[in-house]
């Protein structure tokens, strides 16, 4: 099972490469030089050797006792990606394409972004590589996220508001697409999640496995015996393809993705792609989407920007059909009671999108016995996300992100 | 034999170019669209592409995204559109319609049913963007069953692919003259002669060009290179401009003329 995708970019009938043939070169292009890199060891020392000295990694898997003993059941680890450079697991990935960009000869590297995370990560790392970079930001996100916009900046980077569209993560991306279609001589794109037309989720995974490879060292080392539960927040799905694809093999431990319900899967505002979506074709794979049964794509909704996203990565999608990983949707408020409880018990602020697993895991512990043990992806930091809770909890109605 | 066929096999008994218009059905409501078929084929067109309203249309650029979005305020739909040329037809077209939809509306109409209906309706070819060659062997068997042709799309940068994809192709090969969205350009690809030459080498299937293409001195130029023109955004701006007119009873007549004779200028 960890073998996929197929030559054709395909996990089980997801995946592929559903874009225009204006773009089928670029992909092409891009495939050979990842595949020819993925096995030189000088680049993997480069990338690693980021990794460890500029990202900080290998992160810590943190006993949480506090947590565990409030929740009262099985154990709670923490895979700290929030401690991070950036912080964010987004950055695993971007140093790996940065890199790769530079090899092949790119001069200038675009990013899509939602919440700024990714873009954010992209800009850090063409600082650091000295390529030039532009992030596709929808304008209402560069509004709700205006930190963010500033940070990249900051960096060097040229933020470009997207104003097709519902103006949000879904257009950045498509407006990348658009933009790279005529840019594809001298300009990379890191696509920030496990989405899009191969070889990208497969890329991206890859470059985001880091996470479950060491989460499962750690706990074999830690612990001594390999965890009953891993759970991740699921948007596009990186920082959960991450952590689970090392522990696929592994029969007896379950897979949990979490999707944010926003107001509720009973709603119209929610982003529970798998919960609630159909198999279908968007932005570059088959896999879920969230659709009207037109086919036209609906609107996603969540308090997390992280998680608001219409569609998901094509190995979810497999892994849900497949029955190896189940997919359990969280609310905003379950998301934010979950952060508040974290941030008492441990001292830890989780961005919201982590907050969503760790609302799963308030959920699940409790069911499971004190030999068991979950393995939560502590995906992001909240700093990003405290100005938006703080009119949450205020009660600012107006605010939605 | 398929109307697109017979309509190039005409055009080059009289040695002229076929001028394809691109609309988007239901921009802005279908009825207008029923008369702007008409009227595009009383200007010249020798065929039409309709192009199916999508939420996400990935290969367009910013005119063509908004007619998208007008047309589904409506909540138009794939089978609408095919009914929407099935009407022009009753009304009296002649012309061959190609349906250009991105492959998310087709997929969810699913395979067989898409294709019933669009045999049933008399569509002649079939656009569709996001189903590139790796992608399209069911499409394909499909669409020779029910004798519509699969007209492939070739890019400046498809380079060794162009003889696969040529190979494959159905009615025509539909070259696109410059990297990046539909919409109106000034520029073409640097190596765009040498581009049209290979194509043209790849395939005897007649060849199209489109992509930016909005003045009557370009459609003239590439008439002479190729055996088609593609018109799209330019004409769709046409009607976003023209909408004041096209949206009231009493002007709508006035505003389909005032498109009719961009087209018509087109072919001067």
């Amino acid at each position: 099972m960890s073998t996929i995708p197929d030559a054709s970019g395909r996990f089980g009938k997801f995946g592929g490469k559903y874009v225009p043939e204006t773009l089928m070169n670029a992909l092409i292009e891009l495939e050979e030089a990842y595949t020819h890199y993925a096995k030189d060891p000088e680049f993997q020392s480069e990338v690693n050797e980021l990794l460890q000295q500029y990202s900080g990694r290998p992160t810590p898997l943190y006993y949480a006792e506090r947590l565990t003993k409030h929740l009262g059941g099985a154990r709670i680890y923490l895979k700290r990606e929030d401690l991070n450079h950036t912080g964010a697991h987004k950055i695993n990935n971007t140093i790996g394409q940065g890199v790769l960009a530079k090899r092949m000869g790119k001069t200038k590297i675009i990013a899509e972004t939602g919440a700024g995370q990714h873009g954010v990560a992209s800009a850090t790392v063409a600082a650091l590589l000295g390529l030039e970079c532009k992030v596709f930001m929808g304008e209402e996100d560069t509004k709700r996220q205006q930190l963010n916009v500033f940070r990249m900046q900051l960096l060097g980077a040229e933020v470009v508001p997207v104003l097709s569209g519902t103006r949000t993560l879904k257009d950045a991306c498509n407006e990348t697409l658009r933009y790279w279609v005529s840019h594809v001589e001298d300009t990379y794109y890191i696509l920030g999640s496990v989405t899009g037309p191969h070889p990208y989720p497969m890329m991206v995974r890859n470059f985001q496995r880091i996470i479950g490879d060491e989460s499962r060292r750690q706990m074999l080392e830690q612990v001594g015996k390999l965890p009953d539960y891993v759970v991740a927040a699921v948007g596009g799905g990186s920082n959960a393809i991450g952590i689970f694809h090392p522990f696929v093999d592994d029969a007896s431990v379950r897979l949990v993705g979490v999707e944010a319900a926003g107001r509720g899967v009973e709603t119209e505002e929610h982003a529970a792609t798998m919960t609630k979506g159909r198999h279908g074709v968007f932005q570059g794979s088959m896999s879920y989407v969230l659709q009207d049964e037109f086919g036209q794509v609906l609107p996603a909704h969540s308090i997390s920007a992280g998680l608001d996203y219409p569609g998901v990565g094509p190995e979810h999608a497999y892994l849900k059909d497949s029955g190896r990983a189940d997919y359990l949707p969280i609310t905003d408020a379950e998301a934010l009671e979950a952060l508040q409880l974290l941030s008492r018990k441990e001292g830890i602020i989780p961005a919201l999108e982590s907050a969503h697993a760790i609302a799963q895991t308030m959920k699940l512990a409790p069911t499971l016995g004190s030999d068991q043990t979950i393995v939560v992806s502590l995906s992001g930091r909240g700093d990003k996300d405290v100005e938006s809770i703080m009119s949450y909890l205020g009660g600012d109605a107006d605010e939605s992100h | 034999m398929n109307r697109i066929d017979a309509a190039f096999a005409q055009l080059r008994e009289r040695g002229e170019t076929a001028l394809i218009p691109f609309l988007t059905v239901g921009d802005p409501d279908r009825e207008t669209t029923i008369g702007l078929i008409r009227e595009l084929e009383a200007a010249g067109a020798s065929m039409i592409e309709l192009g199916v309203p999508y939420s996400d249309p990935l290969a367009d650029g910013p005119v063509i995204q908004r007619a998208s979005a007008r047309a589904l305020e409506h909540r138009i739909t794939v089978e609408d559109c095919i009914r929407v040329a099935s009407e022009a037809r009753v009304a009296g077209a002649e012309l061959p319609f190609i349906l250009f939809s991105y492959f998310n509306p087709i997929l969810q109409l699913g395979l067989d049913r898409f294709f019933e209906l669009v045999k049933a309706h008399d569509i002649s070819g079939l656009i569709i963007p996001d189903l590139p060659i790796e992608e399209d062997g069911e499409v394909r068997e499909l669409a020779e069953a029910a004798d519509i042709h699969l007209i492939p799309l070739v890019a400046p940068t498809s380079s060794a692919r162009v003889a696969h994809i040529a190979s494959r192709a159905r009615g025509f090969v539909y070259c696109v003259s410059s990297l990046g969205v539909t919409g109106v350009r000034s520029d073409f690809h640097a190596g765009l002669d040498e581009f049209l030459l290979g194509v043209r080498e790849a395939t005897t299937l007649p060849i199209a060009i489109g992509f930016g293409i909005s003045t009557p001195e370009q459609v003239r130029r590439f008439g002479e290179q190729c055996d088609g023109v593609v018109v799209g955004s330019a004409i769709v701006r046409r009607i976003e401009e023209t909408l004041p007119l096209l949206t009231k009873q009493e002007t709508r007549a006035e505003g389909l003329a005032q498109v009719g004779d961009f087209v018509r200028q087109l072919r001067s």
